[in-house]
């Protein structure tokens, strides 16, 4: 059985673009595109790796991690957060919000399969 | 000795450097030779429609001869003396180096008020660049544009064996995000152009570049004193004005254009021919409100008043908003100015006409005459905010006759001010005790 990766990313073709790589490397993938019920959508489809966008429509990536992270059932959720602003202050916001791994845009196709592989244990 | 008791010696100077005969210039402007003789060994004390035609004849403004370039020079040094941070000027030696060396001292003020500028310019940017939130959500897009059209291009090269549906969704997907790059690009370049306009000179603020159009037009709108429009004026700015500092410069130009149709110049002459420059007597005489009075008499043509005259105009706030310098009577760019000016007394008595003899410390000698007065500006509705302007008029002291009045002593600004037990002090000085003797 694959296992499953959930990507929270409001630009379609990124989207897209990411489904296909890690599709390809024998990762079942789900999308949401917002992040007013986004917390939710993770509890429903509980993945096994979670690429998170920080910047979403309705709520940014930051706030639904803290509040995955205080659900315990999410604590230990491998968390991989993606962002356009990449100054250290921002890797440590996103690493204080509980993100496990931190990528800046744009990255390399390689980079998020390899960090995909880690945060899942493959 | 006083700067204005010097004007005898540079009527000489500048004769001399021009290569006037004496004689010479004594009969263009209708005096003899003996009594200009006199007024150049500052025996005669001149000022008025004589001091105009001497400076006419001698191709310079009046102010200087009045009042020399050195004190305002001396003023910039201090000022970069005051901004210093590991170099020790002798400020104790200003006047000496001011003296001696002209041509140096006026690089460094120059230089330091450019630094001024350009420290201004960074500061601002730099709070644009974090603040801005259409630049950050611009710039924001666009990576995220160039992250998909990198990813999906990265695939379209690795993967060999990619299904023609694949295939002809990322052909698409890339048509679409270089066109949104190029939109975005395109966006985010017109933006920065019409923020900064490419006319503006980025160094300087809104606020700078409105006064540096006054200093341009002389304080003076000739197209006003016959109909003429704001339109017209800021259509003939060349230069053209940046867009914030043509929104602020509109408003200053409506307000002058209302206070020339209010007062037309002839109507001005004539009172300032019976009268005298006498604001108190004018306003009366001409059935105007002073805040008008006082601006009509700063925008007056150049060579209408019989002495300089300096103006500034302040918000509820106290920030300045407008203004006319003169050379002894220097108005801070970015520090607050002086919190003893009449200007901000009149802030809390509006519609009271202030008149104060102020001395301005640091420089023995050098007196002004002010008068200061605040009017509500726009209109006033019940519990409606209240907004309010002050206005203040200066003129060297002596040049309108009225009752004695005791001397107030004023600062520039707190940073070069030398009276270190001012209670109105509200930062530490910058200047030495030196710098007051």
């Amino acid at each position: 059985m694959s296992r499953h990766v959930l990507v929270i990313e409001d630009e379609q073709n990124i989207t897209a673009a990411i489904s296909f790589i890690l599709s390809r490397d024998g990762w079942d993938v789900s999308t949401h595109a917002n992040g007013v019920d986004a917390v939710d959508t993770v509890r429903t489809r509980a993945p096994d790796v979670l690429i998170l966008d920080a910047m979403l429509p309705g709520r940014s990536g930051y706030d639904i991690l803290r509040d995955l992270r205080a659900d315990p059932g999410m604590a230990d959720l491998p968390v991989l957060m993606l962002t356009a602003r990449g100054q250290a202050k921002d890797r440590a916001r996103a690493l204080e919000a509980g993100a496990t791994q931190f990528m800046t845009k744009p990255f390399a196709n390689g980079d998020v399969v390899d960090a995909v592989r880690v945060l899942g244990g493959v | 000795m006083a700067e204005s008791s010097r004007t005898g010696s540079r009527i000489r100077e500048r004769r001399l450097s021009l290569g006037m005969r004496q004689a010479a210039l004594a009969q263009t402007v209708g005096i003899s030779a003996s009594y200009l003789n006199l007024i150049e060994h500052n025996r005669r004390r001149i000022g008025g429609a004589l001091l105009n035609r001497l400076a006419d004849a001698l191709q310079v403004a009046p102010e200087l001869l009045l009042q020399g370039a050195e004190a305002a020079l001396v003023e910039r040094l201090q000022e970069a003396a005051a901004a210093a941070q590991d170099a020790r000027p002798e400020r104790d030696r200003v006047d000496d180096f001011t003296g001696r060396f002209p041509g140096w001292a006026a690089l460094v003020a120059e230089q330091s008020g450019r630094i001024a500028g350009l420290e201004h310019a960074l500061a601002r940017l730099s709070d644009r660049m974090t603040h801005d939130p259409h630049l950050a959500t611009a710039l924001h897009d666009m990576l995220s544009t160039i992250t998909s059209i990198r990813s999906t291009a990265a695939i379209l090269a690795d993967t060999q064996d990619i299904t023609p549906e694949w295939r002809a969704r990322f052909d698409r997907n890339i048509h679409e995000d270089s066109r949104r790059l190029s939109e975005g690009s395109q966006s985010l370049v017109a933006y920065l152009d019409t923020a900064g306009d490419g006319t503006a000179d980025p160094a300087l603020s809104p606020l700078d570049e409105v006064a540096r159009m006054f200093d341009r037009l002389r304080h003076h709108v000739p197209v006003f004193e016959s109909g003429g429009t704001v339109d017209d004026v800021l259509d003939g700015m060349d230069p053209p004005l940046g867009p914030g500092a043509a929104s602020i410069a509109r408003g200053r130009l409506e307000e002058i254009r209302a206070d020339a149709r209010a007062l037309p110049l002839p109507l001005v002459q004539a009172a300032l021919d019976r009268l005298g420059f006498d604001p108190v007597r004018l306003a009366e005489a001409l059935d105007t409100g002073v805040a008008r009075l006082l601006r009509r008499l700063a925008h007056l043509p150049p060579d209408m008043l019989p002495q300089p005259v300096g103006l500034v105009i302040c918000d509820g706030a106290g920030a300045l908003l407008h203004r006319r310098e003169l050379p002894d009577f220097p108005l801070p760019r970015y520090d607050a100015a002086c919190a003893l000016w009449p200007l901000f007394d009149a802030l809390s008595r509006p519609g009271v006409p202030l008149v104060h003899r102020l001395h301005l410390s640091g420089r023995e000698g050098v007196q002004f005459d002010s008068y200061a007065v605040a009017e509500p500006a726009g209109p006033v509705g019940f519990d409606a905010p209240a907004r309010i302007e002050a206005v203040m008029l200066f003129t060297p002291h002596g040049a309108v006759d009225g009752p004695a009045r005791p001397v107030r002593r004023v600062g520039p600004t707190c940073r070069i001010c030398v009276e270190h037990a001012c209670p109105a002090r509200r930062v530490p000085t910058l200047v030495g005790e030196a710098a007051s003797a």
